[in-house]
This record gives structure tokens, C-alpha cells and sequence, in this order.
């Protein structure tokens, strides 16, 4: 029998814990299929955040570490300097990366660590139960923000791919969408082009991949892709932010 | 090798290359800046890595990092960025990576000052971050032994998979004395198998990780770590004791402060006083049966801890002593230094009152 599809060797046999139509099982088969076609997984190092995907080390197939909560890039940063020739990658979301893990994020790109970041954006904080995250949307209802973030009160949501693109140390800052076949497609491109620059050794790549939580955000998966073409990304532009040739 | 006059601080930075250390993560405060300095100058020279962090929370971060690969790395700090790095140390040591982590300590709490004191023994002692774990602590007393130790620290922390704490105070780190770098006896060290460093196939894919969401898991784990605790405390466990022997009164007293105690001792002695002196080189493992030995003997009237902080070893002195003899405290705090005089005078009036 031919076979017309087969799951990328990146990806271990565990099963997702994942909730039904969120969209990390994407962005987890994106990245792991970019980092097979580029034939990379055999010197692939990971390191995994506190959230929603805290369990990454168990789906990806390559060797992982598990870091504290939003000091992803600082591990990797002590990764890589070891093992400059190894592919370390973090794979982080946002109250990881936006909130608890400004610090890093930033001066990793300031730095210009030769790592692949992926940056998961849904608004919200998931694995603890639906809180306001730093990119919950103004007016967006959360457990911590009961009548919609109130600017007045919360302050405004963080446009991290804009932030980080103004640093002198970043080679290369995107941010993509997962809502259709078509921004997926284009997902995975970028995703492969943050590790291609590694390999390269351009220096610190960003992907910011703006992502549905369809339990937190209380709705159908299918409506939560509606959801975020049309709420996320008129504040979230999608785009290349930063890139040096 | 020739002895050589060295500072403190850069006595432990060059002891920590001559072990192998080729990677720091470090961040300014002081009064510990030398070592950086000193490793930020020498690692280049020998293909290693020094970086200064954004904040001693990404300082340990990064060492956490760089261990997981199996390299032998090194951060230190004072007081203050030693609380910082408590939850980097915390998962350490729930990952069982090993390193070594210097604390030239300052007064506290809070800004405190500059001056040396030994009012971080609770912290870097007792665990300091969350959760049920130990790490090795040293606490020496001459720059010699800073040297011995450091060097000794990062086979220790290779063999029992452990963070280990070189625990010294301002006076140490900033003072000179001469050196000698001698390595210290040989030990059989494990391959590193567990090492995060690419995975080609040929062993099981590693995984650096404290969380195991499974409870019962977690005890096991935890369990088997304290396995090796007990392990280390039969074999690691390092003191000296001086003049102990007939002795009336016996100090308590590590790192610096023992040193001043040694010459009260002499004038204690000259006025008819016999003092004797447990000095503990680790303080985790703690030496209680060097106490318990000298707590069971009939010419042992009473137990004196010095300290520069409120009394804090005190307590593990108590615990070794287990009621068997009184326990003193005498000690100066927020960067004073206790005088002869002072720890003398304690002395009499103890002896005062046993009499």
C-alpha cells in the first residue's frame, strides 16, 4: 500500500494533551517538520516553557530541557554557548515570553544568540485556567479581567514582534497566523527560515505565531478561527517585522 | 607550582578554570566583582565563555542551560543575587544538574551593606529556593582553602549530580594570601549520559527536567536524591577540629570568623582558659559527630557559636549537641566584625556560669 502521508520523525509517538482544536498541535507539527526537512534533529536542542506547552519535551523528538517560567532564552542562551554548533531552539507563549520573560527575550535578541524563537500568541494564559496574559486583547474577557481588559485598570496589550524588531541584535522577526491553510502554509515557511538562519549563524530569529484557545476563549474551535482573523490580527498585524539579509 | 599572592576573588575565579570551568554566567554586585572581571579576562584565552547577564535570574538560567549540556560552568554572587537565584538553584537541584555557585557574602537583609557577614547560612544552607533539596556547601576559612575547595567543589558536583555552594564572606573574597593550585586526589567520575547535547540515535533522547506531574513519581525521585544526600554527608563531610581536647569551652565558628577565634583561643589559654575550636569546612553536610563526640565528654563545660549575623549555625550546633551540654551564641551583625575582646568575655561569663 502506498503511503500518501506519514508523521514527521520531529514528533515523538506521545499524544498531545492538547485541547481539542488548539492550535499548539500546528504549530508543534510546523516546527518539527521544519527542523526534519532541514535535516537538523540529530543536533536539535529544545528547551520547553511553563504554560500551556510545558510538556513540549515530551512531543518533540530531539533532546529537550525544561526551563523555568519565562527563562527559556536564558538556558538556551547557556545551550548554545556550549554547543554553538548544536540548533537550540525555544518554543514559548505568552505570559512566558510577553510577561514573566521580558528580561530574556530581550536581551537575547540584544545579544543576537543564534537561536530560533517561537512565540505562541492567544491572548491568554491556558494551562492555569483562562487569566489575563500581556496580549489579551482591550475589551477581551478573561478570569482576571471579568468585564473585558480595561485599559485604565490592565494597561494595553504588548506588540512583542514590534518591540523586539527595534533591536539592533535581531536578525529576523516575523509574525504569522494559524487560522487558515494558507497563513499555515506560510507559517511553516517562516518557521523554517528562523531555523535556516541558525544554521547560518545569522544570529536571534523570532516567530510570533498568533494561535486560538478555543476552551479559555469559550468558543468552537471553528469560531475561534474566526475569532482570530478577525480581533487578533487587525491588533496583531501579521508580517515580516525585522530582517537582515 | 610556586605559591602566589592572590585576592580571594580571583584565587577562586583561576581555582575554577584549573578545575575545568570553561563557562560563567555572572552579574555585577559586590563585593564579589572580581570574579567576573578575572573570568571575563581569562575564559576567552582558553576557548571558554564568560557573559555578563541581563540579571543574576538569567545568570542562573544560563548556567542551568550550559550544565544540561555537561559542561562545568560557575556563577557567583552576593547576598542579594543570591536571592535572586533561588529559583534558577531550585531547579537545579531538581534536575540534578550539577555546578558550582559562589557566595561571597554581604550583610542583609534587604540592600544591608558591603561588609562581610554570615547572615545567608539559613538560605544557602537550608534550601533557600522551594522544595526538598540540599546542595553541597563549603565554608572556608583561608584563601588556601577557598582554592582547595573550588577546585574539589566541581568534582563533587560531577559525581553526586548536585549544585555546590562555595560560601564565603567580603573579607574573604577581597584580602590576599599566597596560594598554591594543587589538584585535588582523583576521583572516578561517571560519563555524562544524561547530557542534553544532540540526540544521534545511539541512547535514549535526554531530557533536563524537574517536573513530574505524577506525585508519586516526584517522591521517587526525590527519594533517590536523598539517597545521595545521605551518601555525601558519610563521605563529604569536612571539619576541623583544634584544641579540643581537655577543652572547657568549645567554639563554633566557620570561614572568617573562625580565624578570629583562633586568637582568642591563644589569649584564653594565656589566662588559663581552655578553649578548644569545631570548625566546620562544609556546613552542608553539617559535622555533627564532631560534636556529638565533644558533647558526650565530662571537661566540655558548655558550647560557644560566633557568627557575623544573630545566630543562625547556632542552630545546627544545637541540633548536634542535642541537649547534651549548653549552647552559646555570641556574634556581630550588618558588617561588624567580632573582636577577640567581645567573644573572650563571652567566654568568662559562660565559664561564670557553669561554675
Amino acid at each position: 500500500m502506498a503511503v500518501v502521508f506519514d508523521k514527521t520523525k520531529g514528533l515523538t509517538d506521545k499524544a498531545f494533551h492538547y485541547c481539542p482544536g488548539c492550535t499548539h498541535g500546528i504549530a508543534h507539527r510546523l516546527v518539527a517538520e521544519a527542523m526534519e526537512e532541514l535535516g537538523v534533529l540529530e543536533k536539535a536542542i529544545g528547551v520547553a516553557p511553563v504554560g500551556c506547552a510545558v510538556f513540549a519535551y515530551e512531543y518533540f523528538n530531539c533532546d529537550m530541557q525544561e526551563a523555568s517560567h519565562g527563562r527559556a532564552p536564558a538556558v538556551a542562551t547557556g545551550i548554545k554557548r556550549v554547543l554553538p554548533d548544536n540548533i537550540v531552539f525555544t518554543y514559548q507563549g505568552d505570559g512566558d515570553l510577553a510577561s514573566i520573560g521580558t528580561a530574556e527575550i530581550i536581551h537575547a535578541a540584544a545579544r543576537g544568540e543564534n537561536i530560533t524563537v517561537i512565540f505562541i500568541n492567544n491572548t491568554t494564559y491556558g494551562m492555569t485556567g483562562g487569566q489575563m496574559a500581556p496580549t489579551t486583547l482591550v475589551g477581551q474577557v478573561t478570569t482576571t479581567s471579568p468585564n473585558g481588559r480595561d485599559p485604565m485598570l490592565a494597561g494595553y496589550p504588548i506588540k512583542m514582534s514590534e518591540m523586539l524588531a527595534t533591536i539592533e541584535g535581531a536578525a529576523y522577526i516575523e509574525r504569522v497566523s494559524l487560522h487558515d491553510i494558507k497563513h499555515i502554509k506560510h507559517a511553516k515557511k517562516s518557521i523554517k527560515k528562523a531555523f535556516e538562519n541558525q544554521i547560518n549563524k545569522k544570529g536571534f530569529s523570532l516567530i510570533e505565531v498568533l494561535s486560538t484557545c478555543p476552551t479559555n476563549w469559550g468558543v468552537s474551535p471553528k469560531d475561534a478561527m474566526l475569532w482570530l482573523e478577525k480581533n487578533m490580527i487587525p491588533n496583531f498585524p501579521l508580517g515580516v517585522k525585522k530582517e537582515v539579509e | 607550582m610556586a605559591k602566589v599572592l592572590m585576592k580571594g576573588n580571583e584565587a577562586i575565579a583561576e581555582a575554577a578554570i584549573q578545575a575545568g570551568c570553561k563557562y560563567f554566567f555572572g552579574y555585577p554586585i559586590t563585593p564579589q566583582n572580581e570574579i567576573p572581571a578575572y573570568m571575563a579576562k581569562k575564559l576567552p584565552q582558553i576557548g571558554g565563555t564568560f557573559l555578563q547577564a541581563e540579571s543574576e535570574v538569567a545568570a542562573i538560567n544560563m548556567v542551568y542551560g550550559a550544565a544540561g549540556t555537561g559542561a562545568r560552568v560557575m556563577t557567583s554572587s552576593s547576598g542579594p543575587g543570591i536571592s535572586l537565584k533561588q529559583e534558577g538553584i531550585s531547579y537545579i537541584a531538581g534536575a540534578d544538574l550539577p555546578c558550582v555557585i559562589v557566595n561571597i557574602v554581604r550583610s542583609g537583609p534587604g540592600l544591608g551593606g558591603i561588609q562581610p557577614a554570615q547572615s545567608d547560612y539559613f538560605q544557602t544552607v537550608k534550601g533557600g529556593g522551594h522544595g526538598d533539596y540540599y546542595m553541597v556547601v563549603y565554608a572556608p576559612a583561608t584563601i588556601q582553602e577557598a582554592v582547595d575547595v573550588t577546585m574539589e567543589a566541581f568534582d563533587v558536583a560531577d559525581q553526586y549530580r548536585t549544585p555546590v555552594t562555595i560560601l564565603g564572606d567580603g573579607m574573604l573574597g577581597q584580602m590576599m594570601e599566597p596560594v598554591e593550585f594543587k589538584q585535588p586526589k582523583k576521583r572516578t567520575l561517571e560519563e555524562k549520559s544524561w547530557a542534553t547535547t544532540g540526540y544521534i540515535g545511539d541512547r535514549p533522547r535526554n531530557i533536563i527536567n524537574s517536573l513530574y506531574i505524577v506525585p508519586s513519581m516526584l517522591e521517587d525521585t526525590i527519594r533517590k536524591r536523598f539517597e545521595r544526600y545521605e551518601v555525601i554527608k558519610k563521605e563529604e563531610t569536612k571539619v576541623e577540629v583544634y584544641n579540643c581536647e581537655d577543652a572547657q569551652i568549645i567554639i563554633a565558628a566557620y570561614g572568617t570568623t573562625s580565624r578570629i577565634c583562633r586568637s582568642v583561643i591563644e589569649a584564653a589559654e594565656e589566662i588559663g582558659i581552655k578553649v578548644g575550636l569545631i570548625r566546620p569546612i562544609t556546613v552542608w553536610p553539617f559535622p555533627d559527630q564532631a560534636f556529638e563526640e565533644y558533647a558526650n565528654k565530662d571537661a566540655v563545660k558548655a558550647f560557644l557559636a560566633v557568627e557575623m549575623s544573630m545566630g543562625q549555625m547556632v542552630e545546627d550546633v544545637r541540633l548536634a549537641v542535642n541537649g547534651r551540654k549548653p549552647v552559646h551564641f555570641t556574634g556581630r551583625t550588618g558588617g561588624m566584625v567580632p573582636t577577640p575582646k567581645e567573644i573572650l568575655d563571652k567566654i568568662k561569663i559562660i565559664l561564670e556560669e557553669v561554675n
